[in-house]
């Protein structure tokens, strides 16, 4: 069966200062933790552009989180609330086209929180596995135009 | 400046539903500082509608393109060179920009895929109000700067109505009572003779109720 044998691609784009540090710790501790996620280190989960998220979704992601540090411990003191907003407008509007809002998560933890990196990690990949591949992956991988810009520039 | 707000995705893929490659068009002035048709939103919302396209097995091209103005015509004119094959123009501009594409781009669908709402300014990042009704004859001079027109619910120019209750409208709690705010400003300048003042009636025809508007400046214009 497809689905018994489906490993889903997923993204995190994880803060530096936080979740990408206690992916590190995880690894220090040999924790293990599916290798489905792939990493995206970003400064800060307030830097994390909404078009990341629906690029990284177009590309035939099954799955995406956002992890950032607890709140009110932002180095950059409110980067992860902005950021949870976007989530939660982006998960509407995923839900809106068919995508399906909970494949798209935000997440917090600090640096010192090597096992729960690994337990989201897990807890992500399950719940992504359980939905199965991405509506999307079903129709060949996708090209992104690489046609924007300013018309009047050229 | 002018503000405005996406459309319902539903109702802009209905809009599209007969197109196969459209261009999504963005301004760069108004829209864009109002998070609702700069280069930004033009990438998310074409993201969007490809995905949700590609979902239906009816996948739609799209050309993303932000124009520094959509109301003048030399920053329109560039797009001609890029409608080969285009089944139409989806604007994010506000509903001049759209009415500029499509008076300057005859035989060119455009589609707004924003709601104009008003003219304003942003009170805090994510949040708007209205501050001018473009009614062609400020009264602001007479009113501590605060519009009757654009503020005041019932335009009321000798107001406050017996709608005011502690400094808000009785149309909502959230909306401040634009009489009590003219007030509060007039006694703070030490002005509150001008409510003494009957402010007369107003010429509407100098508003929208005289038809659509037009100024022409003899001392700009070019030429013979």
């Amino acid at each position: 069966m497809a689905a018994e044998t489906f490993e889903p691609e997923i993204v995190a784009f994880c803060c530096t200062y936080c979740a990408y540090a206690a992916a590190d710790l995880a690894g220090s501790m040999r924790l293990r933790y599916p290798t489905n996620v792939k990493i995206v280190k970003i400064p800060c989960t307030g830097k994390l552009d909404s078009l990341y998220i629906m690029r990284a979704f177009e590309k035939g992601a099954d799955g995406v989180y956002v992890a950032g540090c607890l709140e009110g411990q932002c180095h950059f003191l409110e980067g992860n609330i902005n950021a949870k907003r976007r989530v939660k407008y982006l998960k509407k509007v995923l839900e809106e086209i068919g995508i399906g809002g909970e494949r798209l998560e935000m997440y917090n933890m600090s640096a010192a929180m090597g096992p729960r990196f690994a337990e989201v990690a897990n807890e992500f990949t399950a719940r992504i596995r359980e939905l199965g591949p991405s509506p999307l992956s079903a129709t060949a991988k996708h090209k992104v135009p690489a046609s924007s810009g300013t018309a009047a520039e050229q | 400046m002018i503000i405005a707000e996406q459309k319902p995705l539903s109702e802009i893929e209905e809009m599209l539903a007969d197109c196969h490659k459209v261009m999504v068009a963005g301004c760069g002035t108004c829209v864009t500082v109002c998070f609702a048709g700069g280069e930004k939103e033009v990438g998310l919302l074409a993201s969007a509608l490809r995905m949700a396209r590609e979902l239906k097995g009816q996948p739609l091209e799209t050309l993303e393109r932000t124009l520094h103005r959509q109301c003048e015509w030399e920053f329109v004119d560039p797009v001609k060179a890029e409608l080969e094959g285009i089944d139409a123009i989806l604007s994010l501009g506000c509903g001049v920009g759209v009415q500029a594409l499509s008076e300057r781009l005859p035989g060119v669908r455009v589609l707004p895929a924003l709601n104009t709402k008003f003219m304003g300014l942003p009170l805090e990042q994510g949040v708007w109000s209205e501050r001018c009704a473009g009614c062609g004859d400020c009264v602001l001079d007479l009113t501590g700067g605060i519009c009757p027109i654009a503020r005041c619910s019932k335009s009321l120019l000798n107001g406050p109505c017996g709608g005011s209750a502690s400094g808000k409208c009785e149309i909502s709690p959230d909306v401040d009572c634009g009489w009590q705010l003219i007030y509060d400003r007039l006694e703070s300048l030490g002005r509150l003779d001008l409510m003494e003042e009957p402010i007369p009636p107003k010429d509407w025809s100098y508003a929208r109720d005289g038809g659509p508007r037009r100024i022409v400046r003899e001392d700009l214009r070019l030429g013979q």
